[in-house]
């Protein structure tokens, strides 16, 4: 089995604001059109124009709904990718050590040359942030746009991931979260960033921002009260406004 | 085939990610973000935002971003194709373009000689409305419109009729200070990006978004506030947060005495304005004098309270007759809440929030600037509350009075075209006035007497003949929908079938998928398109449709013209047209062939400027009658609207340094696609709000060519050329009504915004049909374009209705998964879901998921053919009889849109399993199937 370093350098992932996210799934096509032409094999579709359409994907949008027992339902829509765990149980599962966790940055990274697609490291992932390629019969995840975050290539602004590149609505922030002055890491702490399914012991490093307090206005009740009725209370009213101006 | 991985597997930092990149303009939907397009090997590697474009700042949605598979798809057509079997039968043959122009010059020609009317040619989701209404008005018919009836044209009529301009194409929140945006009727409306680039704004800076719709998705998902209304309701909530803004004084009385008609004196007798004798202006009773003056006076302060006497008539000013109406109890909250589907008390809060927001908050800029009159303010005072509404308020049959309602009330708030509050983006803003007047003048031989579409000001502008009848096939402009300023695409086939009011010859349609999702009752419609007469013709003789993709439409039509894709094509998005600017720049933007068609295919609107010299159209042709334009992108650059004034405004004159107006210049779309595909010319700081009454803005506009002289005007609360119409179906004038629409007309053409029940509920047995039927655009498709790509038909191939909790349990959905959908004109068989984040009163399903088997290159057994659906099947474009005789229009009686949501339908459980129903037999596909599996990306 594949071992995990002890301590990455840095900790690079995402932070993704649930309160901002509108479910466009932007993040969903522009990883996969950026991802499928570059790292390792292309991700797939099969049956691309039949009855079962099924591809590989690194990112996906699940939208859920939720009932509260008091208050309107709300929908949350939550991008889910690979998490980038400090424990990665995908990684020490791995029989080949095709899977592993970068020291430098912390990346976790299928190498498809040594993976034989067992599948045993998407068993292991409790997050289901893991494809198996029915193509190229390989590992596909999240690599953080490894080929892009360090890219001479392009523009120094645009190295980042392809998701954050793109989210429309600036739902999804890059950065490393060693760094506790980082933008990540202060956006985690002012808005209570949270760890997915912590009692899974796998120590994501990607946070999650949660949707703000919703429908005030079910528990405030705040109204304008007027008492202006036609016609002389308007004219009085009228009358003494307009002086004022 | 072995994929298994080699060279790319390495984890390389800095791999090359293109050979090149060039920038253009997406067209994964109409909102017309920039793209960089890599190129690798001549192929597209990969699309992403343009940084620097000014739509959408370097982001790019998913369908944008899923461009290749749009850009490669196997639905693409390939040559011109002739008709060999039956329409429908999808059997057709490939010609050549010289065949393919022989036989439409064959149809059109005779047809422009003798009666140009019998050439019906409709353009759908057409971003070259200046251009194809310009061949249009050249060939002499009067039967030209895009889609906007069928989508928002109430939206965009209300709006330029109530203050020069609406929202997506017309303006924009000022999204970098306001501090609260209420959004009503928005799922994935235009525009895309932006809206989300807003929200993201907002989100970041803690304001606040309040979400107006009956379902919980997409922006409303996370709006701080969800008002799940009853659909069809939003004007009578608007009115009552009016009522109570209203009750407690808060509307902003300085800025509704400078900038709107409320102090206009109207006379209690007829409803009009006293205007001056010898100019004609409307007066207002001047405060500091206690005499009439024109509005426009140079100090004149208007009384909004006091009546006037004149000539023995009693005259007073609108806003008080405004005030009034609004004050009546029954635009309460407590009256109107159950209607609504809230409570009193949320209403209520919703209006105290509006108040404190736009009157404690206010923004203070400090930046002088000169009104019209020529005062200078040495400030710039914003109300930080914003609006944006789309098709949920207006494709209802009281949409026009709604959306009018909904701009009276950020007028009334003072939040438009100030800081924090609502901005115009050029050429907007632009009052009803200064559009043109439609035309319908027919000379065979001849061009049109005018433009088409236009905005009506008084009875005397409608295209009705002396015997009453429409002048044009759509009956766009007659009392019917008087102000349908986007004509009416959804009724041309029926109406043409019908041939009512006439027959036609040739039905000509660009890029709307008419077969299919963009009709109101599909089955009808297509049995329309195929029906014969007695003598075995076609009742409607000759279709040529023009399309990219083997769309269902393909298959109905006679003669096939194969556009491009959007990344082999030449398009101007211009400032004649619908253009791209923002509240602070102007600017326009070109398509341009980033990459060359490997098939034998043309940009549609080259294929125009060809036909149009083949059939010797003016302007088409040089004196000598050779053709003056090579193709589009010619046109694009020599074509003058105005001398000086052409399709793009960037990079004109002899040396190409004149912005807006110059002669045109032969390097202009190079200069286009070094700058990134588009040109931005800023508007100056001083100029940047108030722009309809700011000398310093009204100065631009003229220098930059968006109009020829200063044109400011006020913002119409009252809108008198409704009450033109009204009393007309009172009997005033000499352009009369029919009798039958004389009530109709009183009740809602009112010059004042009126809230009245949706038609269909006025017809159909409310207990019978107890739920609102509605659909939603996915954020990831549009339209029908969506499913034939291979990425995004992944995250939706099939649709659902989401039914909500109590219904679903109490009709036992759960059991089978699957109902019946009954309305009063169709049945049809769906997948359900349970939802709750949804009003109790309603069901709705995303819209244009439902494919007809064979389309678009799907297979036959696609998950879009057998359980997606349409709810198309259940709408009418005529609401069910009511006795009188008559057959009613199922649209908005002032503007002739659609009133798609309008529906009520009963819900039934249903056996269990699909497909769903109608099913409809496949269509043979002209283009064949698409591969099995893709891999895109294994050669780089």
């Amino acid at each position: 089995m594949t071992s995990l370093p002890e301590k990455t350098g840095k900790k690079l992932g995402l932070v993704i604001d649930l309160d901002t996210c509108v479910g466009c799934h932007a993040c969903v096509v522009n990883c996969k059109e950026w991802n499928t032409s570059n790292y390792g094999a292309p991700l797939s579709d099969m049956d691309a124009y039949g009855s079962n359409p099924v591809g590989t994907f690194l990112n996906r949008v699940h939208s859920y709904e939720v009932t509260p027992d008091t208050g309107l339902a709300q929908t949350v829509h939550f991008p889910k990718s690979c998490l980038h765990c400090e424990d990665a149980p995908c990684v020490t599962v791995c029989p080949t050590g095709a899977s592993y966790k970068r020291v430098e940055d912390g990346i976790v990274l299928v190498n498809e040359d040594d993976c034989m697609g067992c599948g045993l490291c998407a068993w292991a992932c409790p997050y289901g942030a893991r494809e198996l390629d029915q193509l190229a019969g390989v590992m596909k995840k999240c690599t953080l746009c490894v080929d892009r975050i360090y890219n001479d290539n392009i523009p120094e602004e645009d190295r980042v991931p392809a998701c954050v590149r793109t989210c429309p609505a600036g739902a999804r922030h890059f950065g490393d979260f060693a760094d506790p002055d980082s933008p990540v890491s202060r956006l985690t702490a002012e808005r209570g960033g949270m760890e997915l399914m912590p009692e899974q012991g796998t120590k994501p490093v990607n946070r999650y921002l949660p949707p703000r307090q919703k429908d005030a206005s079910l528990s405030e009740i705040k109204a304008l009260g007027g008492d202006i009725e036609e016609p002389k209370g308007l004219l009085a009213w009228l009358d003494k406004a307009l002086e004022a101006i | 085939m072995s994929l298994k991985p080699t060279a790319r597997t390495e984890a390389r930092p800095s791999p090359k990610v293109s050979d090149e990149i060039r920038k253009t303009t997406c067209y994964m939907c109409a909102c017309r973000c920039g793209i960089d397009v890599h190129l690798q090997d001549g192929k597209v590697k990969y699309i992403e935002g343009n940084r620097d474009h000014p739509v959408n700042q370097g982001v790019l949605c998913a369908k944008g971003s899923a461009g290749i598979m749009q850009h490669y798809a196997p639905s693409r057509l390939r040559a011109p194709l002739k008709r060999t079997g039956p329409r429908g039968s999808g059997h057709f043959e490939e010609i050549s373009w010289d065949e393919a122009y022989d036989i439409a010059v064959s149809w059109l020609k005779p047809l422009r000689e003798t009666a140009p009317e019998k050439l019906a040619f409709f353009t759908g989701r057409d971003q070259s409305q200046s251009f194809t209404s310009w061949f249009a008005q050249a060939f002499g018919t009067p039967n030209y419109a895009a889609h906007g009836g069928f989508c928002s044209v109430n939206m965009a009529a209300a709006g330029i009729y109530t203050m020069g301009g609406a929202f997506w194409e017309f303006g924009q929140p000022d999204w970098d200070r306001t501090k609260l945006f209420m959004i009503f009727g928005v799922a994935e409306d235009h525009d895309s990006n932006p809206i989300k680039i807003g929200l993201g704004k907002l989100k970041a800076r803690g304001a606040k978004v309040i979400g107006v719709n009956p379902i919980r998705s997409g922006y409303n998902a996370v709006a701080d506030e969800w008002i799940g209304i009853t659909p069809g309701t939003d004007g009578l909530f608007v009115l009552a947060l009016i009522h109570e803004l209203l009750k407690a004084g808060k509307v902003d009385l300085g800025y509704l005495s400078r900038y709107t008609n409320a102090g206009f004196l109207i006379g209690e007798e007829d409803g009009l304005f006293l205007r001056d004798p010898d100019t004609g202006k409307p007066m207002v009773l001047d405060r500091t004098t206690g005499k009439p003056a024109i509005y426009d006076t140079p100090g004149v302060k208007p009384d909004l309270a006091k009546t006037h006497r004149h000539a023995g008539a009693t005259y007073r000013p609108a806003f008080l007759t405004l005030a009034e109406t609004y004050l009546d109890p029954a635009f309460a909250p407590d009256a109107v809440a159950d209607r609504c589907g809230l409570t009193a008390d949320r209403i209520k809060w919703v209006a105290a929030e509006l108040a404190r927001v736009a009157f404690d908050e206010e923004i203070v800029l400090d930046q002088p600037w000169t009104d019209w009159k020529g005062e200078r303010h040495d400030r710039m005072i914003g109300r930080p509350v914003a609006f944006h509404a789309m098709r949920g308020i207006s494709a209802h049959s009281n949409g026009f009075q709604t959306c009018r309602a909904l701009h009276v009330l950020q007028i009334l708030l003072g939040s438009v075209e100030v800081p924090g509050g609502f901005r115009f983006k050029p050429p907007y803003p632009k009052p009803p006035e200064a559009h043109p007047k439609p035309h319908a003048g027919v000379r065979p031989g001849e061009p049109l007497d005018g433009p088409h579409l236009g905005y009506p000001m008084a009875p005397e502008h409608l295209l009705v003949n002396e015997d009453g009848s429409a002048k044009r096939i759509d009956k766009a402009f007659t009392w019917e929908n008087p102000f349908s300023a986007h004509g009416l695409m959804h009724m041309v086939i029926s109406n043409a079938h019908a041939g009512d009011p006439y027959r036609i010859d040739t039905l000509f349609m660009y890029m709307a998928n008419m077969a299919w999702n963009s009709s109101m009752n599909t089955s009808e419609v297509i049995r329309m398109l195929t029906d014969t007469d007695a003598s075995g013709e076609y009742v409607i003789p000759h279709i040529i449709y023009a399309d990219a993709y083997s769309s269902e439409t393909v298959a109905y039509a006679d003669l096939i013209l194969p556009d491009t894709t959007y990344l082999e094509r030449h398009d101007c998005i211009s400032l004649l047209d619908r253009p791209i600017c923002e509240a602070e720049a102007a600017a326009d933007a070109i398509r341009w062939p980033v990459a060359e068609p490997d098939r034998d295919v043309k940009g549609f609107q080259s294929a125009l400027i060809d036909l149009g010299a083949r059939l010797g159209l003016p302007g088409f042709v040089n004196e000598d009658g050779s053709q003056k334009f090579a193709d589009y992108a010619d046109y694009m650059v020599n074509h003058e609207r105005r001398p000086g004034v052409g399709p793009l405004a960037g990079w004109r004159g002899e040396n190409g340094d004149c912005h807006g107006r110059g002669a045109p210049h032969p390097d202009q779309l190079q200069k286009y696609i070094d700058n990134g595909g588009f040109w931005i010319g800023h508007i100056p700081e001083e100029a940047q709000f108030y722009k309809p009454w700011n000398q310093a803005y009204q100065d631009w506009a003229v220098e930059i060519g968006l109009f020829d002289a200063q044109a400011p005007y006020v913002f119409n609360l009252y809108l008198e050329p409704m009450r033109l119409l009204q009393r007309a179906a009172e009997g005033h004038g000499p352009v009369q009504p029919p009798d039958h629409l004389r009530e109709r007309i009183k009740a809602t053409m009112t010059p004042l915004p009126v809230w009245y029940e949706p038609f269909e509920e006025t017809v159909v047995d409310k207990d019978e049909y107890p739920l609102h039927a509605l659909t939603q655009r996915p954020m990831h498709m549009y339209h029908s374009w969506g499913s034939q790509n291979a990425w995004l038909r992944q995250i939706t191939n099939a649709n659902k209705l989401y039914v909500p909790g109590k219904v679903f349990d109490e009709t036992g959905l759960a059991e089978t998964g699957w109902a019946y959908v009954t309305s009063a004109h169709g049945r049809i068989k769906v997948p359900v879901a349970r939802m709750e984040a949804l009003n109790e009163r309603t069901v709705w399903t995303w819209n244009a998921i439902g494919k007809k088997r064979g389309a678009w290159s799907l297979s036959d057994d696609a998950p879009e053919a057998t359980n997606g659906f349409l709810l198309n099947h259940l709408i009418n474009e005529l609401l069910p009889p009511k006795g009188d005789g008559r057959r009613w229009a199922n649209s908005d009686p002032v503007t002739g849109q659609a009133a798609w949501f309008d529906l009520r339908v009963k819900i039934e459980k249903a056996p269990p399993g699909g497909p769903s129903e109608p099913a409809h037999p496949p269509l043979k596909s002209p283009v064949g199937k698409g591969p099995k599996t893709i891999a895109y990306g294994e050669d780089f």
